[in-house]
């Protein structure tokens, strides 16, 4: 992932295309070069730099798969100042981005034809989307796919059509999805993601990758070892405040570790290696 | 090879130099000693110790602009900045600087490169100004610097006495001595004086009191006991958050990236920020390092532990003393290395 004769910090100008609602505080925006096609490459879990300029510019995982040749996606959740004008944009807007950033899942080396487990909550299925669409893509080199995903209430499951018409249908697939509290219209389960994981019984077969609110992720991680999973079995991805993306502003380090060049994706038994300030 | 020179004649080797390019120097202005371009008015101030900035703005300076935009309906076009070509001499920089600037080197020429830096970096010449009278501040000694004859930059002088001595260590040292022509006088052989006043300056260092801190002490210890260390809550208690140290430290290298709407389009900058403020790290979802003791342990840590655990056990201080004069509560550098048990073994 050289830079070797560019400069990282300038960068290009990305056209949106298509802008799609998925829970009321969470849209999905295309994202075309103007040459047509990505902006760049990337590998999934990887995140990039988006910008309106002028208003501000953050870092946000690519949930499309690097698969998808033709456009690349942002889900994103309105809870700031450069998020809030991201949702008041219509398609034909041009933002800018920068990346790709950090490393990526493991797809071609330890995740390689093993089980994977997907746990999610919320937003968190962000950059988990563009593994799954990866291993969907690539369906023969990885084993079974169970996908977890919960959120707070059943309009805010981000990608619930694509999962619905798509996911369930993929081979040797099983989706499980959750709310956290009883509603009139969802007839699927409900309860918090750490106790639906636990009340699954995963084997310990497989590799899991796990994003979510760091609530979740703790309690999702004690389930995971619970049931006997080692550490060295599960993955998980972080984020922290980011301004340059390459580990040189300073501020997004845990211990030695800058999130947004040495992560974001964590194996559950590094982080044991970095003090608890995240 | 030395060359020297009468301190008398220094004003015309300091014009002929500027005459060649850039000739930035420590220089008084209303009481306060800081680099700054050299002109026929300048109040050049080579005794002084210690600038009040360090030296790091020449290549990472306070503000700068990254790149433009320019926005017409929903189109954006980015503008790349024009990078500078001049060369330009940085005179008179003390050894714990010119060592801050490897230092930084490691943060900024790391892949990928940051190209503003790499830039002012390639453009620059150093010479760095020995230190024969030390102030009772400096611990540059415990980081593996030698102050008396420093192997740093590109030349380095000494004061002694009526004369300045000159010795050119690099390529780009030898172009500059060039410029010098007849006024610096080539010597056969390290002159007397010199040697004399260098060993009189060791002596003075030997004694200065926080020259011999053992930091031994803190790097053997395993990272987790120091992060849990009590010393990081008796002492952020008195911390203001000011965030003096970071603006003052040679080493201290965080940025933010900002934008500025001019009404014609955005210019997008980066600034010095500091881990002392609460700002630093406040996401949409909340903040990583709730109070000033985790910010506080947060800038020491990273000086005495992680940096040293990814720049192969190199600490990110270079004993300049700028935050032992200007923390207003005196919580500084040297009081955490020996609260961390690297108290003077001598």
């Amino acid at each position: 992932m050289c830079n070797c004769n560019t400069n990282t910090l300038i960068p290009v100008v990305g056209q949106v295309t298509d802008i799609r609602v998925d829970t009321p505080d969470v849209k999905t925006f295309r994202v075309v070069s103007p040459q047509g096609g990505v902006c760049f490459d990337h590998l999934p879990g990887q995140c990039a730099m988006v910008s309106i300029p002028g208003v501000g510019e953050a870092m946000f995982s690519i949930t499309s798969s690097p698969t998808n040749r033709e456009f690349m996606e942002f889900s994103i959740k309105k809870c700031g100042c450069l998020t809030d004008w991201l949702h008041q944009i219509e398609p034909g807007q041009q933002v800018t981005l920068r990346g790709p950033y950090g490393n990526f899942f493991p797809v071609e080396g330890e995740l390689k034809g093993k089980n994977l487990l997907f746990i999610g909550g919320g937003i968190g299925i962000a950059p988990l989307r563009s593994v799954i669409r990866y291993a969907m893509d690539n369906r023969a080199n990885y084993g079974r796919l169970d996908i977890v995903y919960g959120s707070r209430t059943a309009q805010d499951l981000v990608d619930l059509p694509e999962i619905q018409q798509e996911w369930v249908h993929c081979p040797d697939t099983q989706v499980y999805l959750t709310i956290d509290k009883p509603q009139p219209e969802w007839d699927g389960h409900v309860g918090f993601v750490p106790d639906y994981v636990k009340e699954l019984k995963f084997n310990p077969d497989s590799v899991a990758l796990v994003c979510g609110p760091p609530i979740m992720i703790k309690y999702t991680l004690a389930a995971l070892l619970e049931m006997g999973f080692d550490k060295t079995q599960v993955y998980t991805t972080l984020e922290l405040k980011m301004k340059c993306g390459v580990g040189k502003c300073g501020r997004c380090n845990i211990g030695s570790k800058y999130v947004c060049k040495d992560g974001p994706v964590f194996r559950c038994d590094e982080l044991d290696e970095l003090p608890d300030e995240y | 090879m030395i060359y020297q020179i009468k301190t008398e004649k220094l004003p015309q080797l300091l014009e002929r130099l500027a005459a060649a390019q850039e000739l930035c120097l420590p220089v008084e202005h209303k009481g306060q000693v800081d680099f700054a371009s050299w002109t026929p008015k300048a109040k050049v101030r080579l005794d002084v110790c210690n600038t009040a900035r360090s030296a790091k703005d020449f290549f990472f300076p306070q503000g700068e602009r990254l790149v433009s935009f320019r926005m017409e309906g929903r189109q954006i076009q980015v503008e790349a900045p024009q990078m500078e070509e001049n060369p330009f001499v940085i005179f008179g920089a003390r050894p714990c600087d010119v060592r801050s600037f490897q230092l930084l080197d490691r943060v900024f020429l790391s892949d990928p490169v940051d190209r503003y830096y790499e830039n002012r970096r390639r453009r620059a010449t150093i010479v760095t100004a020995a230190c024969l009278e030390p102030e009772e501040t400096c611990f540059c000694g415990n980081f593996g610097i030698d102050p008396v004859r420093p192997q740093l930059g590109d030349v380095v002088i000494w004061t002694a006495g009526d004369t300045l001595y000159w010795e050119s260590l690099t390529e780009k040292g030898e172009a500059l001595t060039a410029q010098g022509g007849e006024l610096l006088e080539a010597l056969s052989e390290e002159p007397e004086a010199l040697t004399q006043a260098q060993d009189g300056a060791r002596a003075i260092h030997e004694r200065l009191p926080f020259g011999h801190l053992n930091l031994q002490a803190i790097s053997s210890r395993d990272w987790r006991e120091v992060f849990e260390d009590p010393i990081w809550e008796k002492l952020s208690k008195s911390c203001l958050g000011c965030g003096s140290c970071t603006y003052v430290c040679p080493t201290c290298q965080c940025y933010d990236i900002r934008d500025f709407d001019t009404g014609h389009g955005v210019e997008r900058y980066r600034c010095w920020d500091s881990c002392m403020y609460s700002s630093f790290t406040q996401m949409a979802h909340g903040n990583p390092r709730t109070t000033q003791k985790e910010r506080f342990r947060q800038r020491f840590m990273h000086k005495l532990v992680y940096f040293p655990q990814n720049e192969e056990g190199l600490f990110s201080c270079v004993g300049c003393g700028r935050c032992l004069n200007k923390c207003p509560v005196s919580t500084h550098m040297v009081k955490v290395i020996q609260e961390l048990g690297g108290k003077q073994d001598v």
